[in-house]
């Protein structure tokens, strides 16, 4: 097996700091257990046997190692980019469903699915730092680039929880609408972007006053208001576009982020939840939980290149592009 | 029954949801049972085995009332639930006045039929009490009150979303198995009704009894009561259980057993896997060391429901509550993939319904396909239209 990833490897020996990337998207697969390795040709080249129903996954600082968290082992898996090899766990996390590094790189903000929490862990050393009380069902959680706030959403309680990682308490509650899964900041971290899946909208949250701001509403062509369930959603780096995976209505939206409105709606797969974008913004990969694959879209024609099969219910994309 | 038991029926749980700091709004819902309910006594059939071991959904509830500790925490309300038992001296009419004193927001009615009517009388229209437990379509239509809301689904609404399924397979022949019990038929009235509007043809329909009797044997023989007319699947309607559970495998036929036993549309499934269900399946199994049942899911989504509409109007005004809970604008999350709220024709809780076996969820209705010109959620039960609710 190491052998399909041999070619990978010759191009970045050495210091793994330094290490080239690979192009390779990591997709970890909440129903079989594993992660799929797709090539930058979009064709699968392995798959790995990983922990029990991985779900979240993110990149380390340097990006040498990634996290994957694994909701049914009540553990956070590090695996080393440069070889897939595991290297490390951070073991007694209740249930992790996604979470976020502090750009400090060690402080990795994790939400408890069953805790109805908020926990802070040391990557380095996989100590546990600190908790905070959230409504039910955490999910989504977004540290702002200066370390000093958190945001998680409460599925479960409509609320979104702002942390004070200074103050070390959690200074605010926001209402939103039902269901708050996933978020995306502008880059000048002005607005704070939330979907609320069963409300089908995404909620804009001015990040100076913590007041909602605004509603972006989604409705694709031959779709009811009721299929339409928002989960994961980016902002590209210019700040002018957002995409916004839709779950059951089978499209990804494509937002204007200055005008608040939807430019177009791209056809993927079943139930789309996770997105991702590379690093020059050309392709957003995008998985399907209920279709059991990853769609790759051409954002410059906004047009679908290729649906990938991988494994059972894939829930989120990493790609090691840059 | 002493005076001193009865007291100690009447007992108060009052979750403190925040400190003290926070806003002095307080939310009151009411659970409202029986004591001595016989719903509830272990229905032993024979040799001591229990095919139906009713447990109050008292967990379903108090996990309403969990959900809510930090919601209460953002809104400044506290959510206080009160348990109350009538005890067997006290009048139904009594206790409910004495409830509706302390103004809750909704009191969760779990009686029987008697009971319940008794109740529906009592209240007033500025009331809510919300009906956790019975399917009757008697209560959604001529029965109706505008103080009275459902959160469990109607008998129409199981019966609608068994028929799309089975028309979605294409086995539209159904024989139509049942006993004579009061129960039954009442149900076999909701199958009928919705055979039609689904377009299901029920072929034969025949009567079994609980009896060895030889003489009886066109009505306690399996094989005798399948082997009629061509039929694609056999629809059994058996509340009590004990005949239904022998009929699959011994049917003249090899055709499917659905309705009572079988493939069985329920309210919820300690299986469903979509939808965040797993995550309160396990809440519920860790407060409550059991699974969920379609009632524990019913008595959840009446205070899930009540906490809504707090939220929705971020006050525990009456009135306001009141109003919120029966906007159809109201947005329940039922953990069934859509969001919820109630009929304005009938107090309906509007609802996806799993059709499953005894250990998986073969599909949701409404099913794909069967279309309706407002709203899927209404292709399931009595529509506006057919309404015979007048408030």
């Amino acid at each position: 097996m190491r052998l399909t990833t041999l070619c990978f490897l010759l191009a970045s020996i050495g210091s793994t700091s330094f290490a080239q990337p690979t192009g390779m998207a990591i997709i970890p697969n909440e129903r079989s257990d594993t992660l799929t390795i797709l090539s930058p040709e979009n064709e699968v080249i392995r798959t790995i046997e990983t922990c029990a129903r991985p779900r979240g996954i993110h990149f380390n600082q340097d990006r040498s190692k990634f996290f994957v968290g694994c909701a049914d082992d009540d553990l956070i898996a590090i695996y080393e980019t440069r070889t897939l090899e595991l290297v490390g766990r951070i073991t007694g996390v209740p249930a992790p469903e996604t979470f976020d590094l502090h750009p400090d790189g060690r402080r990795l903000i994790v939400s408890n699915e069953e805790d109805a929490a908020a926990s802070v862990f040391d990557v380095e050393t996989g100590e546990f730092i600190a908790d905070y009380e959230t409504g039910e069902e955490p999910e989504g959680v977004q540290v702002t680039s200066d370390g000093r706030l958190v945001f998680v959403a409460s599925e479960a309680a409509n609320l979104v929880h702002v942390i004070d990682l200074d103050a070390d308490e959690v200074i605010a509650d926001i209402l939103v609408d039902t269901r708050p899964r996933r978020f995306a900041l502008t880059p000048d971290e002005s607005e704070l972007w939330v979907s609320a899946e069963l409300a089908g909208i995404v909620n804009i949250i001015d990040v100076a006053t913590l007041k909602l701001v605004g509603d972006i509403a989604f409705l694709p062509t031959g779709f009811r208001p009721e299929q339409v369930t928002p989960v994961d959603l980016l902002i590209t780096r210019d700040g002018s576009r957002a995409y916004v995976a839709l779950g059951r209505a089978n499209h990804v939206a494509v937002v204007d982020v200055k005008a608040r409105k939807v430019i177009d709606y791209v056809l993927v797969g079943k139930r789309a939840w996770g997105l991702e974008l590379t690093a020059d913004e050309s392709r957003l990969y995008v998985a399907n939980g209920l279709s059991d694959d990853v769609t790759i879209i051409d954002t410059a024609t906004l047009t679908p290149i290729t649906s990938v099969p991988v494994g059972r219910v894939p829930y989120d994309i990493l790609i090691d592009d840059q | 029954m002493t005076f001193l038991s009865m007291i100690s029926k009447v007992f108060a749980l009052v979750l403190l949801l925040a400190s003290p700091a926070f806003g002095q709004d307080v939310a009151r819902i009411v659970y409202l049972g029986l004591d001595g309910d016989p719903y509830y006594e272990p229905q032993a059939v024979y040799t001591g085995l229990s095919l139906r071991d009713r447990k109050r959904p008292l967990d379903g509830v108090r996990l309403g009332f969990r959900d809510t500790r930090v919601l209460g925490r953002a809104l400044g309300v506290k959510f206080e639930l009160t348990e109350r038992l009538i005890a067997e001296e006290e009048t139904v009419a009594g206790v409910l006045r004495d409830v509706l004193d302390g103004e809750p927001l909704a009191v969760l009615i779990d009686l029987p039929r008697d009971a319940m009517a008794e109740a529906i009388a009592t209240a007033q229209p500025q009331d809510t009490l919300i009906n956790i437990r019975d399917g009757a379509n008697h209560w959604r239509q001529e029965g109706c009150s505008p103080a009275l809301l459902h959160s469990a689904p109607s008998d129409s609404m199981l019966t609608d979303a068994l028929a799309q399924h089975l028309r979605g397979q294409s086995w539209p022949r159904v024989l139509l198995l049942h006993s004579d019990s009061e129960r039954d038929l009442e149900i076999v009235e909701a199958v009928r009704r919705s055979a039609a509007k689904f377009g299901l043809r029920i072929v034969d329909e025949k009567n079994f009894e609980l009896t060895n009797d030889p003489r009886r044997r066109d009505r306690n023989n399996i094989a005798l009561l399948t082997g009629g007319p061509t039929h694609d699947v056999i629809w059994i309607v058996d509340d009590e259980g004990e005949f239904g559970r022998y009929v699959p495998f011994h049917t003249y036929a090899a055709r499917p057993v659905v309705g009572s036993e079988g493939l069985s549309p329920r309210a919820w499934h300690w299986t469903f896997e979509r939808y965040g269900a797993p995550q309160l399946n396990q809440r519920f199994r860790r407060i409550a060391e059991r699974d969920m049942t379609s009632e524990d899911w019913a008595a959840w989504v009446a205070v899930r429901s009540v906490v809504d509409a707090v939220t929705s109007v971020r006050s525990a005004d009456r009135a306001a509550v009141s109003a919120a809970l029966r906007s159809q604008d109201l947005s329940i999350d039922l953990y069934k993939g859509v969001r919820g709220n109630f009929r304005d024709w009938n107090g309906q809780l509007r609802q996806p319904i799993l059709l499953a076996t005894h250990n998986a969820v073969i599909s949701v209705a409404p099913l794909q396909g069967f279309e309706h010109r407002t709203d899927t959620l209404d292709t399931l039960g009595w529509d506006r239209p057919e309404s015979t609710c007048q408030f």
